[in-house]
C-alpha cells in the first residue's frame, strides 16, 4: 500500500476539510468557550457529524457503521485538529470503538450503533494522576453480589461528565478488567474542569459503584489487550489531530511572513526566519509521514503498528509544538493576545501533547520495545 | 493471487537462485561497495557474479526502460523489487553516479540516442562516471561557474578547473557544466559529456579529515569536446543541472540508496551493558539515543511516502531538497551518538579491533552530508523559495 491517500480517501477529504472549515472554524471555538459552554461541544454540530456518518466511520457495518479505517478518521482529525474544533469524535467514535470492536460481545452490541446513530457519546476514563501511566492502574474492580463494585479515582477524563458512558480500566485479581461505566450509575462523581485549551476534562470518583457482570468489556482479568487497542487507536488519533493543529499553525504564520512589513520589508524575506520555517515544514512532512504509517499498520494489524504508535504521537507532538512556537514568535506582539488565533493553536496542541502520553513517555515506549 | 504477489514470489524465487552468500552480508569497507567502469578490479567472484546476474536481468536499474539496460518495473514492482532485496540482505549490484545522476537525467533530456548509447553502460557497470560542478569560487552560488567552452564548430575547448569532483581519478566519463556563453548567466551553461582519458584532462586528490581522499581537483587545459556530447540544449545546461540536483539529492538522503535506518539504541544496548531495570546503562544517553530513535523510525516512513509520492509524480518537485536536509541532519546526529556511546575506543584512528579507526572516519565523512550536492543552509533556502513561497528568497 502507497503511503498517500487513495482515491476514496482524498475524497473524503475534499468532502470533510470544506464541512469542518465551514461548520466549525476557530470562531466556533470562540463561541463557546465565550459563552461559558459548559457541555465542551455543540450538540447541533455533532448532529450535522452524524449526517455525514462520520461518528460511525470505525464501526463495524455490521454494527451499523461505516467500517472504514483508521486512515479514514485521521482525515477527519486532521481537520478537527486544523480547525480546534471542540468534538468528542476522539474519545467516542476512535478510542472507544476500538476497544468495543475488539472485545465484541454484549457491549459492543449495545454500544457500537449507538454511537454509529450519534446517540452516545463516550468517555475514557483511564489515567489516574498528572502523567499518563496506564500500567499502574490503580483503581480496583472487586466481585459483588452478580457484578462488581468499582472505587477509584480517574482523572483526564475528556467528555467525563456529559458521556451517556465511560469506559474504566480497573485492577482486578488476575489483570485489568474494562468496564462499560454507564451515566447514572450511583457512586460516580464526575467534577468537570476547564483546561487551557478551553476544553472540559473531568475527575472521576468511583466510590463503591456497582455494575452487572455485563458491563464487562471482554473478559474479566483480559483487558490488557483491549486498552492497548483503545490506547493505539486514541494515540494515533491524538497524533493526527496533533498534525491538523501543526499545519493549521504553520499555514497562519507562514502567511503571516508574507503580510507582515518591518524594516522596510516582508519579514518573510529575512533568511532568520525562512530557515525556521523551513526547517518547521520538514518536520511538519516528516509527522505527517509517521502518522500516515501508525494508521495505515493499525489498518493492516501489523505487529509493528505499536512502536509505530508510539514513534508517531512523539514526532507529532515534536513537530506541532515547534509549530505553535515558532508560530507564536514569529507573530511578534500580536501573537500574544487572545484576539488573534495563534495562541488558541497553542493551547489545544499542550492538552493534545499531554493525552495518552506524552513525548517522553512515548520517546522511553521506544527505547523499551527496542530492548534497552 | 494478484500480479503483484506473483511479480514478489518471482523475485523472491530469483533472488534465492542468483544472489551469492556474499552478497548478502553488511558492507564492511570500500571495496564491498561496486562501483564499476573500466578500471574495476571485484573483490572477488561473487561480486563479479551477482553484478552480471544482475545487469542481464535489469535489475542493476529495475525501473529504467529495458531498451537502456533496466527492467522496465512499475513503481509498485520496483518497490517489491527493493523490499525482497531487503529482506535477504543483498548487497546492491552496483552503486554509481551514472545511475543515481546521469541516468535520470538522460532518461529526461537525453536524445533516443544518447539514452542507448549512454545508459547501457551505465546499467551494465561498463563506465563510472563523475560529476564536475564545483568550482573553486562556485560552490553553493553554482551558477557562477567560469569553466568555459570556446566554440570552434564542431567541438568546443574546454579550460578551468573544477573541485571536489568525488572518484574523479577512477572515472570513466565526467558530466560536466561549461560555460558556453559569458553573457548569460543562467543561460549560458552547456551540460557537456567527456572521456576523462581526453587530452587535457588532470585530477589531483585531496585529502578529507577522515584521512581517505575520495575526491579531487579537476583541471581542463584545452580539452576538445565534439560538438554531439552534451544534454538537452546548448546554452540551457543549468535546466539538466537542476534536474539532475534534484535526483542528487534525493540519493544523499537516503531516498534511494536506503541508509542505515536501524534503531540506534537498539544496536548499542548489546555493547554498552544494562541496569538492573534492563535500561541502557547510562540514563541521559539513553534518553538522547531514544529520541534519535523517533527521528530515525519517523523519517522512515517519511522515506517511504517520499518515494511513493516521488514516483508517482505527486510529490513536489522540490521535496528531494526537505528529505536531503532532513536525512543528513539526522545522519550526523547518528554519528554523534555513536562516536558518545564507543567512548574513548572509538576515538582510536588505525587500530586492528577498530577496523582502521572506522568509527572515528564515519563520523568525520557525515559531516560531509550536509555540504555535498547543496547545503544545509541552500536547501532550507530552495524549501523557503520553492515550497513556502516567501517573498525575496
Ligand atoms: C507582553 C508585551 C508587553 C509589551 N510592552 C510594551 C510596552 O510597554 N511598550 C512598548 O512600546 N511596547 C511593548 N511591547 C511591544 C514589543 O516591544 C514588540 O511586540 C516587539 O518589539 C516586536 O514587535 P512586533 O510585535 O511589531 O513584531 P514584529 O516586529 O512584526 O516581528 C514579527 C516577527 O518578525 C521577526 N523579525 C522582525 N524583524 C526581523 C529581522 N530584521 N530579522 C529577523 N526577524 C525579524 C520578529 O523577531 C518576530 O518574530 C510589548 C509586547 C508584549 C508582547
Ligand atoms: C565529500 C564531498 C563530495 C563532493 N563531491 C562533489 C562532486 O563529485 N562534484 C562536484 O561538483 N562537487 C562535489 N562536492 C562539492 C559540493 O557540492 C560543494 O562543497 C557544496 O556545493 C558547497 O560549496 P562550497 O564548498 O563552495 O561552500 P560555500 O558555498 O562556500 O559555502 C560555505 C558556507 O556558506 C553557506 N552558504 C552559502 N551560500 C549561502 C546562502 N545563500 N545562504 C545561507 N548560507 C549560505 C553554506 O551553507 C556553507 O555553510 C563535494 C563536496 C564534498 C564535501
Amino acid at each position: 500500500m502507497p503511503l498517500y491517500h487513495n482515491d476514496d480517501q482524498a475524497m473524503l477529504k475534499d468532502s470533510v476539510a470544506p464541512f469542518v472549515a465551514e461548520q466549525a472554524p476557530v470562531s466556533h471555538l470562540r463561541k463557546l468557550r465565550d459563552s461559558a459552554d459548559a457541555t465542551g461541544f455543540s450538540r447541533d454540530l455533532w448532529t450535522q457529524f452524524t449526517e455525514m456518518g462520520l461518528p460511525g466511520m470505525l464501526v463495524p457495518e455490521a454494527h451499523g457503521g461505516l467500517g472504514m479505517g483508521h486512515m479514514e478518521a485521521g482525515i477527519v482529525l486532521e481537520e478537527i485538529g486544523r480547525n480546534l474544533t471542540p468534538s468528542p469524535f476522539l474519545s467516542t467514535s476512535v478510542g472507544a470503538v476500538a476497544a468495543l470492536a475488539k472485545a465484541g460481545g454484549t457491549q459492543a452490541g449495545r454500544w457500537l450503533p449507538a454511537i454509529a446513530s450519534g446517540e452516545a457519546i463516550i468517555a475514557l476514563a483511564i489515567d489516574e494522576g498528572a502523567k499518563h501511566r496506564p500500567d499502574r492502574i490503580a483503581a480496583t474492580a472487586t466481585r459483588a453480589g452478580n457484578g462488581f463494585r468499582l472505587d477509584g479515582k480517574k482523572s483526564f477524563v475528556l467528555h467525563g461528565h456529559v458521556a451517556d458512558m465511560s469506559i474504566v480500566a480497573a485492577k482486578t485479581d488476575g489483570g485489568i478488567t474494562l468496564f462499560a461505566v454507564p451515566k447514572d450509575a450511583k457512586g460516580v462523581t464526575a467534577d468537570p474542569r476547564r483546561l487551557v485549551d478551553s476544553s472540559l476534562a473531568s475527575h472521576v470518583t468511583l466510590d463503591g459503584v456497582e455494575v452487572d457482570a455485563d458491563a464487562v468489556i471482554g473478559e474479566v482479568d483480559a483487558g490488557g489487550d483491549i486498552l492497548d487497542a483503545l490506547l493505539a487507536a486514541t494515540r494515533t488519533g491524538a497524533a493526527a489531530e496533533m498534525v491538523g493543529v501543526g499545519q493549521g499553525a504553520m499555514d497562519m504564520t507562514v502567511t503571516y511572513l508574507k503580510e507582515r512589513k518591518q524594516f522596510g520589508k516582508l519579514i518573510g524575506e529575512f533568511q532568520g526566519l525562512q530557515h525556521r520555517a523551513a526547517h518547521l515544514y520538514g518536520e511538519m512532512e516528516v509527522a505527517r509521514a509517521t502518522v500516515m504509517k501508525a494508521q495505515q499498520l493499525l489498518d493492516e494489524g501489523n505487529e509493528g503498528a505499536k512502536l509505530m504508535v508510539s514513534v508517531a504521537k512523539a514526532k507529532a507532538g515534536r513537530a506541532a509544538n515547534l509549530a505553535v512556537r515558532e508560530g507564536v514568535q514569529m507573530h511578534g506582539g500580536i501573537g500574544m493576545t487572545d484576539e488573534y488565533d495563534i495562541g488558541l493553536y497553542m493551547k489545544r496542541d499542550r492538552a493534545l501533547a499531554e493525552y495518552m502520553g506524552d513525548v517522553h513517555y512515548h520517546i522511553d515506549q521506544v527505547a523499551r520495545m527496542n530492548g534497552y | 493471487m494478484s500480479d503483484l504477489d506473483a511479480f514478489r514470489a518471482e523475485v523472491r524465487g530469483w533472488l534465492e537462485a542468483n544472489c551469492p552468500a556474499e552478497m548478502r552480508e553488511p558492507i564492511r569497507e570500500e571495496g564491498d561497495v561496486c562501483w564499476g567502469g573500466r578500471n574495476w578490479v571485484f573483490k572477488n567472484d561473487a561480486q563479479k557474479q551477482w553484478l552480471e546476474a544482475c545487469a542481464a536481468k535489469g535489475y542493476t536499474v529495475p525501473d529504467w526502460p529495458k531498451a537502456y539496460g533496466g527492467a522496465g518495473l512499475t513503481p509498485e514492482q520496483t518497490k517489491i523489487f527493493k523490499q525482497e532485496m531487503k529482506r535477504i540482505h543483498a548487497r546492491s549490484p552496483l552503486d554509481s553516479f551514472g545511475i543515481w545522476m546521469l541516468g535520470p537525467a538522460l532518461l529526461q533530456f537525453g536524445t533516443e540516442e544518447q539514452k542507448v548509447q549512454y545508459l547501457n553502460p551505465i546499467a551494465r557497470g561498463e563506465i563510472r562516471w563523475c560529476q564536475g560542478y564545483s568550482e573553486p569560487g562556485s560552490g553553493s552560488d553554482l551558477v557562477s561557474l567560469q569553466t568555459f567552452g570556446e566554440d570552434k564548430g564542431d567541438h568546443w575547448v574546454v579550460n578551468g578547473s573544477k573541485i571536489w569532483t568525488s572518484y574523479a581519478d577512477q572515472a570513466d566519463w565526467i558530466f560536466c557544466l561549461v560555460r558556453t556563453d559569458k553573457a548569460n548567466k543562467y543561460q549560458g551553461i552547456t551540460f557537456m559529456l567527456f572521456d576523462m582519458a581526453s587530452k587535457g584532462v588532470t585530477t589531483k586528490p585531496i585529502l578529507l579529515i577522515s584521512g581517505n581522499s575520495p575526491f579531487c581537483e579537476t583541471f581542463f587545459d584545452d580539452v576538445e569536446v565534439p560538438k554531439t556530447q552534451y544534454v538537452g540544449e546548448i546554452n540551457r545546461g543549468w535546466d539538466v543541472a537542476k534536474y539532475l540536483l534534484g535526483h542528487e539529492r534525493e540519493m544523499i538522503s537516503g531516498g534511494g540508496a536506503g541508509g542505515d535506518m536501524v534503531s540506534i539504541g537498539g544496536a548499542f544496548a548489546k555493547s554498552f551493558g544494562k541496569n538492573a531495570a534492563g535500561e541502557l546503562d547510562d540514563p541521559i544517553l539513553r534518553a538522547e539515543m531514544a529520541a534519535f530513535d523517533v527521528d530515525v523510525f519517523a523519517y522512515r516512513a517519511m522515506g517511504e511516502r517520499f518515494m511513493d509520492m516521488w514516483k508517482t509524480g505527486r510529490a513536489h518537485p522540490a521535496s528531494s531538497n526537505m528529505m536531503k536536509y532532513v536525512g543528513t541532519e539526522l545522519n550526523k546526529r547518528r554519528h554523534e551518538l555513536v562516536m558518545s556511546g564507543g567512548g574513548s575506543e572509538a576515538l582510536e584512528w588505525d587500530s586492528e579491533e577498530t577496523k582502521g579507526g572506522a568509527r572515528a572516519r564515519g563520523w568525520l565523512r557525515t559531516k560531509a552530508n550536509s555540504i555535498e550536492g547543496g547545503t544545509s543552509e541552500v536547501m532550507l533556502n530552495v524549501i523557503a523559495k520553492r515550497i513556502l513561497d516567501l517573498p525575496g528568497a
